[in-house]
């Protein structure tokens, strides 16, 4: 293992120190707490509270900001936060309209918020959630935990999030919500897995010239190991998956997000949205608005995801209300 | 019967446990799910060493409480609020203890094992903890039931606890991660059905040592 890393232990805690030295006109650190709230907590609205492992950098806590997240909560790398960090931070953010905690799907997430919600609700406030599961290459299924929740989860942050930032009500803010994790899909791939610092070696073998389909985020082997194939390929093979999953009929429009995992340069992510423009192009899927970037990595994983938001009016406009956050800015 | 110095005992040789295999646990959890659960657990129970002193001369459900407040707050993941969850449950079975009956223990590990299907949502051939710790529990009562020892009863926890390890390698995962990879997850023993084995062993081998 080669990483910038003063000791495994504090690599979660020294990052936090980082983004609050680097960005202290966006977060502040709850003292004591690996938590990241708004540096100007806004009263009157509903908060949104979102986190899970680190390693997924800019999330959770890059989008914390202005038309955005309220709080983000950042647990072990790859691990979910535990109850009391997220208690701490829905306690932080709340400002009595109530919080929308938005938790993506993984069997740890979900148990840690919800016994940080039933913490909170005790105290009296007001709490929900809603779970996102957009990676298409699980099956969502009686016999799986259902779909993980990948990056299609930042167009929840950022539609979610500028519903807020307008005045709405949790119950409100709860639905449209909702209607982004309805309609948002996501695959991933991976060209070379990611070393957890405290585990100090891959989380799986990828020879030279091998490829894994399906990848999650957290360096989970995926559904489909293959040979190394062209961009063009590769993204044919998601975008097919994703297309059938999302059925866009022509004339829809679509929101676009090619994601890198953490060790993918620009570059190849253009590359990847080149293709995906083409396959929607040739179905008369209009593309509304276009996101190329690491939103949602996997530490130094390469490897990318597409993510595809079917778009109606409202969602439209909330996509492009304005957002000031460390990752991602809408003017 | 269990007296609350072995209580302590037990919390102590499992923590030990959990150190001694962090990296078997984590190579476990590495072929079917997102490799930490030897990570997560060594750090959990790290802490739970550190809290002890602080609350060792409580009763016993204090200090299972305790332990299970720790876990929590400490481990993360799915196994935090499981491992969690079963010592606060198994706590609140047992209030104002000072010493467990046979009947204290079963009721101790039925709590337990009810929280985390609970907070799990799972039930016996999923591929979890379950899968362990039911058959021990399971082998606990018939043996009691059929006049052996606390201490014979948990040699034969241990062994059903490892049997059910042996067929989590036979099953398809449907909770947690590792339910990602469909039939990829058969011929993979579970981390957590391994860590709880673990458990089974550290009871055991306590109520050897202290030979009731």
């Amino acid at each position: 293992m080669k990483k910038f890393i003063n000791d495994v232990e504090n690599v979660e805690n020294e990052m936090l120190e980082g983004i609050v030295l680097a960005h202290p006109e966006y977060v502040s650190r709850v003292e004591g707490f690996d938590v990241l709230v708004r540096a100007d907590k806004k009263v009157g609205k509903v908060a949104l509270v979102s986190g899970g492992g680190s390693g997924h950098e800019p999330s959770h806590g890059g989008f914390v900001g202005k038309g955005m997240l309220d709080g983000a909560v950042a647990g072990s790398v790859f691990t979910s936060p535990t109850p009391d960090q997220v208690f701490e931070a829905i306690k932080a953010v709340d400002a009595g309209e109530g919080v929308l905690l938005v938790i993506k799907n993984y069997t740890g997430d979900i148990m840690n918020f919800e016994m940080a919600a039933e913490l909170a609700e005790a105290e009296g406030i007001k709490v929900a959630n809603v779970v996102t599961n957009d990676d298409v290459a699980v099956e969502d299924s009686l016999y799986t935990t259902g779909r993980r929740g990948v990056a299609g989860t930042v167009f929840v942050h950022k539609i979610a999030g500028a519903k807020a930032e307008a005045g709405a009500s949790l119950e409100e803010v709860k639905a449209v919500a909702q209607k982004v994790i309805a309609n948002v899909r996501t695959m991933g791939v991976a060209l070379k897995p990611c070393t957890v610092p405290a585990a100090g070696k891959p989380g799986f073998e990828l020879s030279e010239d091998e490829m894994e389909l399906g990848i999650g985020i957290h360096g989970e082997p995926g559904t489909e190991r293959k040979p190394i194939q062209t961009a063009d390929e590769i993204v044919d093979y998601l975008m097919e998956r994703i297309l059938k999953d999302m059925d866009p009929k022509a004339g829809d429009e679509v929101a676009v997000m090619i994601n890198g995992a953490g060790a993918t340069p620009p570059m190849e992510l253009y590359i990847l949205n080149r293709r995906v423009s083409q396959i929607l192009a040739d179905i008369g899927v209009k593309v509304f608005k276009t996101f190329v970037g690491d939103y949602m990595t996997s530490i130094d994983m390469a490897g990318a995801s597409i993510t595809l938001l079917k778009l109606d009016a409202e969602l439209k406009d909330l996509l492009l209300a304005q957002a000031d956050t460390i990752g991602f800015k809408m003017y | 019967m269990a007296t609350k110095a072995e209580v302590l005992d037990f919390i102590r040789v499992y923590a030990d446990k959990m150190a001694e295999h962090r990296q078997e646990l984590t190579d476990f959890d590495q072929a079917i799910g997102d490799g930490d659960h030897g990570i997560n657990m060594s750090r959990g129970f790290k802490a739970v060493i550190e809290k002890l002193p602080t609350v060792e001369d409580k009763n016993i459900d204090d200090i299972l409480k305790a332990v299970g407040m720790t876990l929590v707050s400490t481990v993360g993941g799915a196994s935090g609020p499981l491992y969690g969850t079963a010592f606060m449950k198994a706590g609140a079975a047992v209030k104002g203890k000072e010493e467990l009956s046979d009947q204290d223990v079963i009721l101790a590990f039925d709590e337990a094992v009810g929280g985390i299907q609970f907070r799990g949502k799972a039930v016996q051939g999923e591929k979890t903890i379950l899968d362990s710790m039911i058959p021990a529990i399971d082998a606990i009562k018939a043996s009691i039931a059929a006049g052996k020892s606390m201490t014979d009863a948990l040699v034969d926890a241990e062994a059903a606890a490892w049997d059910g390890v042996e067929y989590t390698k036979t099953i398809i995962a449907t909770k947690g991660r590792a339910s990602y990879l469909g039939e990829r997850s058969i011929g993979h023993q579970d981390p957590g059905a391994t860590s709880m084995a673990y458990a089974f062993q550290a009871a055991k081998e306590v109520a050897l040592k202290a030979g009731n």
